[in-house]
């Protein structure tokens, strides 16, 4: 096997072996998403209405993502990252956690689909379009902040950072997910729902590839 | 140093001096020259002189930027780095004038200083972008750290650039803006012959103007740097 592809594999799987030792950890994501949920609910109760549900739920998951993926490179201490800086090259590392992130991102995302369908109605009319929308944008939106969080780490540890670097990279994530859900919610020409599929598509892959060229220089002291 | 005689100095500086004229003329010019009429718009058209080159101005400086990250990246000398700080600063600089020439044309002909339009919107995140990134220059202690992390945010700023400024309003739902759907900004805004002869000037001499404002920041910056490590 390719040693990249075999040094991501143990990345990934020391990751998620982490993340299972520290349960508390997903366990603290959870109540953010289902406390986060409740308090829209009891704010926006009689305010629902097909195209408010859209719009809270994608800033939802903005936070949500900031909030768990955030920990991705504080999670382990510093001095650690030096023992990984011999062992792996910097392209399997990002490559590790953006594969992490997005499995974690693609379940949270799920996971408030869920909860918010069970305190609001669920709009979706129309689920092949919507599932679609909600991988891509997850994926770009786990993607992004991997990025963005391995720069803030490097400044300075601090998560304010990470806020501030991520909102404008993520807004065109969220509004096109946004148009594309709310096609989602009625009506809609296929042609133009997989034009913007297809832009969704384009702006994830350029995400990752440059994540994937400019991390090594992110990564080296 | 030798004295300078008027003709190096204008062979050195040609560049600064023509974009000052041209800023000159195109101030002159574009508020004397004659404009159609359109319903609405009337006399404000001449504001297309002074609003869309804050734009161009802004591009060429944030390009500008991204090549001189992407140069540090390559190869990290100080100067590069220098150079697309402040680009981003006069860029900025740029962006906000953009921003104001554009409300006020906005206040005067669809009634808001803010009206909902994806390149409003669009140029509003660039400006978040670009000012996070300042915000970032400003979070690490350590130089070299600075300047590589800061290189590579540039360089998302810029797609979130392009992203919004070409992308985005091309799939928009409409925008106020004249030219959204597929014709010339230009043909929609009935510009004629004599207007292009002030506006090409004003686009090239706005340009010049942010470049040479980006020329004097970089050496502010570096004098600045040399007094700091000067022993005393």
């Amino acid at each position: 096997m390719n040693p990249t592809l075999n040094n991501i594999r143990y990345l990934l799987i020391k990751d998620l072996k982490i993340e299972w030792h520290y349960k508390f950890a997903i366990g603290s994501a959870l109540l953010y998403i289902i406390s986060t949920v409740f308090i829209t609910y009891l704010v926006f109760l009689n305010y629902m209405a097909p195209n408010v549900w859209a719009a809270l739920f994608w800033i939802i998951i903005i936070f949500v993502s900031i909030n768990t993926v955030a920990r991705s490179f504080v999670m382990e201490s510093k001095n650690r990252y030096y023992y990984y800086y011999t062992l792996a090259s910097p392209e399997a590392v990002i490559m590790g956690k953006i594969l992490y992130n997005n499995l974690i991102m693609l379940v949270f995302t799920l996971v408030t689909y869920f909860v918010f369908s069970v305190f609001f109605e669920n709009y979706i009319q129309n689920s092949l379009l919507f599932y679609p929308t909600l991988l891509l944008g997850s994926c770009g939106m786990a993607t992004m902040l991997t990025l963005t969080t391995a720069i803030a780490w490097k400044a300075n540890d601090s998560f304010a950072l990470v806020s501030v670097l991520s909102f404008p990279l993520a807004l065109p994530l969220i509004i096109l997910s946004l148009k594309l859900t709310r096609m989602a919610l009625g009506a809609f020409f296929w042609s133009e729902a997989i034009k913007l599929l297809f832009v969704l598509l384009l702006l994830d892959i350029i995400i990752i590839a440059l994540a994937y060229i400019l991390f090594p220089f992110i990564w080296k002291d | 140093m030798e004295r300078l005689t008027t003709a190096t100095f204008v062979k050195i500086y040609w560049w600064k001096l023509l974009g000052a004229l041209l800023v000159l003329y195109s101030i002159l010019a574009g508020l004397l020259v004659k404009v159609p009429l359109l319903p609405i718009v009337e006399e404000s058209i001449r504001n297309v002189f002074f609003h869309v080159c804050m734009w161009f101005a802004m591009i060429a400086v944030f390009i500008n930027a991204l090549v001189n990250s992407i140069l540090y990246l390559s190869k990290p000398d100080i100067k590069y780095d220098r150079n697309a700080v402040e680009s981003v600063h006069v860029g900025v600089f740029f962006g906000v004038l953009g921003l104001i020439t554009g409300m006020v044309w906005a206040k005067a002909t669809w009634g808001a200083y803010w009206v909902n339009d994806p390149k409003l919107n669009g140029a509003a995140v660039c400006m978040l972008a670009y000012l996070a990134y300042l915000v970032l220059r400003s979070a690490s202690p350590n130089q070299i750290l600075k300047a590589r992390l800061s290189a590579v945010y540039n360089i998302f700023a810029f797609v979130i650039l392009i992203v919004f400024v070409i992308i985005l309003p091309r799939i928009a739902d409409g925008s106020l803006h004249p030219g959204s759907g597929g014709e010339s900004p230009f043909a929609v805004a009935k510009m004629q012959g004599h207007m292009y002869a002030v506006f090409f000037p004003a686009f090239i001499g706005w340009i010049l103007m942010a470049f040479w404002l980006v020329d004097i920041r970089v050496r502010i910056n570096k004098s600045n740097e040399e007094m700091k490590n000067e022993p005393i």
